[in-house]
């Protein structure tokens, strides 16, 4: 099957170390910056308490969820320390700074 | 006759090699030798590397002399000021000096040092045109630069630079001519010379590389230089620090054998069995030496050899160099060409200015460059000199000493290695060998007694873990230095040394805190960076560019975040008052934006929550219209002052501390606190406002005013300390600033005022708020500084656009684009 990347803007809209969302019919993504400009997408939901991730602190390759303080891997969408839970991570490209994820789960079912 | 009994020892010079080479004698074989020096300066023996200090004016002569008159006469030496040896009549064993006194000797040593090299352009020999070798050139350089003129210093090596410097201090003009494209080429690497000509520049001192200087010109005296591509430098003063060359002529002229120095075997013989040579002027294993640690061990084997111990025998090790020039950072050692075989392995950080560079040879240090950040140099050069693998460690090796965790280097077991001539605290030039001294011999067990005695560790404290590891291994386990707590797993440094750092190292960013502490991961934490972006906030309120990314979402967004990602909105009421105008502004954004839930607070005030991300630029920018700003509800800042009506209502009442309160909270309002800070004002013992549960109150009575502080209702209840009573409104608020102002500067991030009081003590806190007067105002004064800075409306700043991005989805996708 190929993937179908759609296009949700420039690298340069998200602040570094920061997140930018995007609404999708079935709940918001996070899109994380690094410091390293390295980008990731996760859904915008905290395994714990259904926190907005995308309003956490970003170090490293992991952001701190704003509501308890878990930690959650940008890489794995595995909480890290002695939490357990895991959030869905989103395939993204990055294309000289044009960024596109990968959503297969909505199929985008335009051909119909 | 004794004198015949004894042998007769002869030095051509007085510098610190020979001067070290017979204390070494008098200690191993007191009273063998009569010993006569010569000395072609007219002075006794001094510390040449402190030349550059002198000229600087950061020290005088006389504290740089190493053996005063006292000593010669002490040792019965013959000492000639100002004669220089002419002649040596080897068949005759005798020397002459320019002054045509002749003396024989049993053993001669030859020490003549170096002479500085000039270069061959024309007007080398003009008035004005000097070197820079002892102390007469240095007074040439001082009376030179009282006319504040142009200065030329022709080199930019380890000299040039200590000279132009030294000039620049005493406020002449100076420019550097350098021959090659960088600066200190023979010990720096192209990389580390850009940045050490960008700080020299900092300083005002102009720097001009790859310049060939082709005459000097000038009549009689100098008037400037002309480089080979026709720039004419003006200039009253030259200074040629072009280089140093052994000082043989004396030697050769004997017939000794001599090739770039006088050549002398590992235990200093010369080709005469009865002749040594050590310095400068000698050629060891093919090599001439500089610096003085290498001199000083030809002087302790000449020694042993004169003693009578033929065993000793001179071997090289690489020496580091350092410049010494205040407030440039820099070392080098060993050999730092690229080379087959060789790898290296850089740092770089440019906002911290920071380069280091080591090379490596078969898994071994063969060369080491830093700038910027020399702590780990000692230890590098060990590693160097020892010849160490350091196959296991080379992944974290360029971070230094520190990061060698695990088993083959506990920090303990690499301190107990260090030779005792490491220098441990570079601000006070401390080594670990006088720290040991110091403990041992004065009986001392604190930290504040080594720094006192040693000044180890006084200045900016960097190496206060390294001190504290040498007491740990002096006394053994009678020392027990304090368990800090560090902030987070990312350091191992505890908040009180985060920020005494802070302000020590004058570090102004985020990245330089993570770099000059040596931060463990990349980009810290959660916890460490809202912490560190609040005391640079504090510290430097003019400098600090503020890193909202570092901040904690509700800083972010100038709202409370809830369980289910919206926000609650607090607008300010100032003192708790409000009038229908505002409350009918606040209907109306309630009614306008669906508000789920008004609530009135424990401060005050009005809640509106359930607001989306979304919505909250617009819902500011009507409640700005009605005049509002932020509560900062969210904030570890000032939140509410909350008042009671006092005497313009209460029959109780005896001050107005509705007035007060309101003054209170427009003066402090926008000012970051470590935790939050809730106050109060009530007008009358009776304490309406419940002034003395908050972080300070103030209770109003008849004779004025009582300020409180440190009380707590939240996980602990606590009644507040009394701080003291004042008479006017006017000093009330100075003192409660004031004390605001400690805590801001003190104080842990996230510690309330409860805590921080308890840990500095109240009696200290009264002391410097109600009995220092002088303190009192300079903390007030700062706060009122820092509010310059801080009192910005965050609602009308974010209405206006600031980081609009913040509010608005990136992208939105997958609803029905299909169907377009």
């Amino acid at each position: 099957m190929t993937t179908n990347w759609t296009a949700i803007g420039d690298i340069n809209d998200i602040p570094l170390r920061g997140a930018r969302c995007i609404r999708t019919p079935t709940g918001k993504i996070a899109v994380f910056r690094t410091a390293e400009n390295e980008v990731f997408a996760i859904e915008d939901h905290c395994p714990h308490k259904g926190g907005p991730l995308s309003q956490g602190i970003v170090h490293g390759t992991a952001v701190t969820c704003p509501l308890h303080n878990w930690v959650i891997s940008l890489e794995t969408g595995k909480a890290l320390g002695p939490d357990e839970g895991e959030v869905r991570t989103i395939p993204v490209k990055n294309d000289n700074g044009a960024l596109y994820v990968a959503l297969e789960s909505l199929a985008l079912a335009a051909a119909e | 006759m004794t004198e015949t009994a004894l042998e007769k020892l002869v030095v051509v010079g007085n510098g610190m090699a020979p001067g070290r080479m017979l204390e070494e004698l008098f200690e191993k074989a007191p009273g063998r030798y009569a010993v006569t020096i010569f000395n072609a300066e007219p002075r006794v023996n001094y510390d040449r590397i402190m030349l550059s200090p002198v000229l600087s004016g950061e020290k005088d002569y006389e504290e740089i002399i190493i053996h005063g008159d006292g000593w010669y006469i002490k040792h019965g030496i013959t000492l000639y000021k100002g004669h220089k040896i002419v002649a040596i009549d080897r068949e005759a064993k005798t020397v002459t000096s320019d002054h045509g006194v002749t003396e024989s000797y049993d053993k001669l040593v030859i020490a003549t040092g170096s002479v500085p090299f000039i270069i061959p352009v024309p007007g080398k020999d003009l008035r004005g045109v000097i070197t820079y070798r002892d102390l007469d050139d240095v007074q040439a350089m001082l009376l030179a630069a009282q006319s504040r003129e142009k200065a030329v210093v022709i080199g930019g090596g380890l000299l040039g630079l200590e000279a132009a410097a030294g000039l620049q201090a005493r406020g002449m003009d100076v420019t550097v001519l350098h021959v090659m494209p960088t600066l200190m080429e023979r010990q720096l690497d192209p990389a580390a010379g850009y940045l050490l000509q960008k700080a020299v520049e900092e300083r005002g001192i102009k720097v001009l590389t790859k310049a060939n200087t082709k005459r000097i010109v000038g009549e009689e005296k100098v008037e400037g230089i002309e480089l080979e591509d026709g720039r004419i430098i003006p200039a009253t003063l030259v200074v040629m620090a072009v280089g140093i060359r052994p000082n043989a002529g004396l030697a050769k002229e004997a017939g000794l054998a001599v090739n770039r120095g006088i050549v002398v075997d590992a235990g200093m013989q010369t080709s005469d069995g009865n002749i040594m040579a050590l310095g400068e002027c000698a050629e060891v294993g093919g090599m001439v030496y500089g610096l003085v640690a290498p001199l000083y061990e030809m002087a302790r084997i000449a020694a042993s050899h004169l003693a009578g111990d033929r065993r000793a025998a001179f071997a090289h090790s690489d020496t580091p160099t350092k410049l010494k020039v205040t407030g440039i950072n820099l070392y080098s050692v060993g050999d730092f060409a690229d080379g087959d075989g060789r790898e290296e392995i850089v740092l770089r950080d440019a906002t911290a200015g920071i380069y280091k560079r080591l090379v490596l040879k078969e898994n071994r240090i063969v060369g080491a460059v830093l700038y910027g950040d020399t702590g780990d140099g000692a230890w590098f050069n060990d590693l160097l000199n020892r010849g160490t693998d350091i196959c296991e460690m080379r992944d974290t090796l360029i971070f230094g000493q520190a990061y060698q965790g695990g088993s083959p280097l506990d920090p303990m077991a690499a301190v107990a290695a260090l030779p005792d001539d490491a220098e441990i605290c570079g601000c006070n030039g401390v080594c670990k060998g006088r720290i040991v001294g110091a403990i041992t011999s004065k009986g001392l067990t604190s930290l504040d007694d080594v720094r006192a005695h040693t000044k180890a560790s006084a200045s900016c404290g960097s190496c206060t873990g390294l001190v504290e590891q040498i007491m740990s291994l002096t006394l053994g386990d009678s020392y027990n230095p304090a368990a800090v707590q560090p902030m987070c797993n990312c350091t191992d440094l505890g908040h009180d040394d985060v920020r005494r750092l802070i302000k020590a190292k004058k570090l102004k960013t985020i990245p330089a805190v993570m770099q000059e502490l040596e931060w463990k991961t990349s980009c810290g934490c959660a916890k460490c960076r809202p912490a560190l972006n609040y005391y640079l906030v504090c510290d430097w309120p003019d400098e600090y560019a503020d890193d909202y990314q570092s901040r904690f979402i509700n800083e972010r967004v100038h709202a409370n975040i809830q369980k289910d990602g919206t926000y609650s909105v607090v607008p300010r009421m100032w003192g708790g008052v409000t009038n229908s105008r505002e409350l009918r502004a606040i209907a109306d954004v309630a009614d306008k934006f669906n508000v789920p839930l008004v609530k009135v607070t424990g401060g005050q005030r009005i809640d509106l929550l359930g607001i989306e991300k979304e919505d909250l630029p617009a819902v500011w920018a009507d409640l700005n219209k009605a005049g509002f700003v932020s509560g900062q509800a969210y904030a570890k800042g000032l939140r509410t002052v909350k008042t009671c009506v006092g005497s313009d209502w209460c029959r109780f009442g005896t001050q107005n501390s509705t007035g007060l309160g309101i003054r209170i909270e427009k003066f402090m309002w926008g000012s970051w606190t470590p935790a939050k800070l809730k106050m109060a004002v009530s007008g009358c013992p009776r304490n309406c406002a419940e002034a003395t549960c908050k972080d300070i109150g103030v209770i109003c009575v008849d004779s004025g005013y009582e300020i409180h502080f440190a009380g707590a209702a939240g996980l602990d209840i606590k009644g507040t300390e009394v701080l003291g009573l004042v008479k006017t409104e006017d000093e009330a608020l100075e003192h409660i600033v004031a004390l605001t102002q400690m805590y801001r500067e003190q104080a842990r991030y996230l510690e309330r005022i409860y805590k921080w009081a308890k840990r500095v003590g109240l009696d200290e806190i009264r002391r410097q708020i109600m009995g220092d007067a002088e303190k009192r105002k300079a903390y007030f004064d700062r706060f009122v500084f820092s509010q310059k800075f801080a009192q910005v409306d965050p609602w009308s700043e974010r209405v206006s656009g600031k980081d609009k991005h913040e509010f608005r989805p990136m992208a939105t996708v997958g609803f029905n684009q299909a169907a377009e």
